[in-house]
């Protein structure tokens, strides 16, 4: 089964790694500001989870189909004279393009579904179009090239590297409150230096080769 | 400038913070603050796209369906970056080099979508526009801040010019190395409010 074992391995490296917050410091705005509760902290995971698994793969079939130099020669009548061009520049705003429809789509899910997780999340829901770890996930995909399938387990495994970043802050940041932390330092300043202690701890993971 | 609009303009740089207290755009602040220059050009790139991206969705929000509104936010600052991706590159190409990761990092930097959201969608264009350049403020100053002491204390030099002279330069100076990795500009950041919320104590969270 070298194929199973490849996709394992490309999940695991995902997760732990290469992670998404820890690693590579990418989605830090929401990472901080919605870390105060495991409950809320968990829903934001899995929305980041769900949107990612759903993105990478389809950024990658538009990076395959439709950017990439000589994409387009799979046109039916137009193809052959498509070998020459190349659209590779319009890749930031059309993977921004697939992401925003992808949340907007989640956003009116949750709304109908589980109306008190999208109190709890306010804002942040809409700013996980921006959540560079969405971005970060897809550039990192056509860079590395991977297909349809590797990149469907890459954002799966980036999502849940993510999720699992930020469930273990905010359980963290509950303990924190029965401490004796400086007046100024509480709350934000605090998570700060927690941040920075944990991506040190990740730091350990540096280097390993699956 | 009436007195509503230097509050709106000011408020930003200390009372409302967009880092400090906004917890928005800290992704690009950890990315590019080993260096001041650095930091000084994505400040002034992201000074000119915050104000410019806060003008146009305040003028064309009477006209925009809230159901699309995201997507519609996002194409303003995308073709926004990419045009200053362009003057970059045509004007200042060897920082434009430099920088080719963290111009793109701007699309992605939440100060834009937040204050769009939170602020360009509801109110009149100039107010909008004073808005966007004040929270542009406050981010730049905590950026500056936060590289200073980075360069500063990571590798000895303000601007590449040498001021504390470091040991393999034949100097006294051992620099610190935690400074240079991510986990140093956490640590600085986190100090950083630390002292603005001493010193504004209305700030401070109760927990």
């Amino acid at each position: 089964m070298p194929e199973l074992e490849h996709y394992l391995s490309l999940a695991v490296k995902a997760v732990f790694v290469e992670n998404m917050a820890l690693a590579f410091f990418l989605g830090m705005c929401s990472f901080l500001a919605v870390s105060r509760k495991v409950e809320t902290s968990v829903g934001l995971g899995l929305a980041v989870v769900f949107v990612l698994t759903i993105t990478c793969p389809l950024n990658c079939l538009v990076y395959n189909y439709l950017l990439k130099g000589g994409a387009l020669t799979w046109l039916p009548v137009v193809g052959p004279r498509m070998a020459e061009v190349d659209l590779s520049f319009l890749g930031f705003i059309s993977y921004i393009g697939t992401i925003a429809a992808t949340v907007q789509v989640v956003e009116m899910v949750i709304d109908r579904y589980a109306p008190a997780l999208y109190g709890a999340l306010g804002v942040f829901l809409p700013l996980i179009a921006v959540n560079c770890a969405i971005l970060g996930a897809s550039l990192f995909m056509v860079e590395r090239d991977y297909r349809v399938g590797e990149s469907a387990v890459f954002g799966f495994g980036s999502g849940l590297g993510f999720a699992l970043a930020i469930v273990a802050l905010a359980a963290i940041r509950e303990r924190m409150r029965y401490s004796n932390v400086p007046v100024g330092l509480r709350g934000l300043g605090i998570t700060f230096i927690i941040t920075g202690l944990m991506a040190i701890g990740f730091m350990a993971f540096a280097g390993i080769q699956l | 400038m009436t007195r509503k609009q230097r509050q709106i303009l000011l408020d930003p740089l200390w009372n409302n913070n967009p880092i400090a207290l906004q917890v928005l755009g800290i992704c690009s602040a950890l990315a590019v603050t080993t260096q001041m220059k650095t930091a000084l050009v994505m400040s002034v790139a992201l000074t000119c796209v915050l104000a410019c991206s806060s003008l146009t969705v305040s003028l064309l929000r009477n006209y925009v369906p809230p159901s699309v509104r995201i997507i519609f936010q996002l194409a303003v600052i995308a073709s926004l970056v990419i045009i200053t991706d362009q003057i970059l590159k045509a004007y200042l190409f060897d920082i434009s080099k430099q920088l080719s990761v963290f111009v793109g990092l701007i699309i992605t930097n939440c100060i834009l979508m937040g204050r769009a959201e939170g602020f360009a969608m509801k109110n009149p264009p100039l107010e909008s526009f004073y808005d966007g350049v004040g929270n542009a403020l406050g981010y730049d100053v905590v950026l500056l801040v936060t590289a200073f002491f980075r360069e500063l204390l990571g590798s000895g030099t303000l601007f590449g010019y040498p001021v504390l002279r470091t040991v393999t330069d034949g100097g006294w100076y051992n620099p610190n190395g935690l400074m240079v990795l991510a986990p140093g500009a956490f640590f600085i950041i986190g100090l950083c409010i630390w002292a603005l919320r001493t010193w504004k104590p209305d700030q401070q969270e109760k927990e």
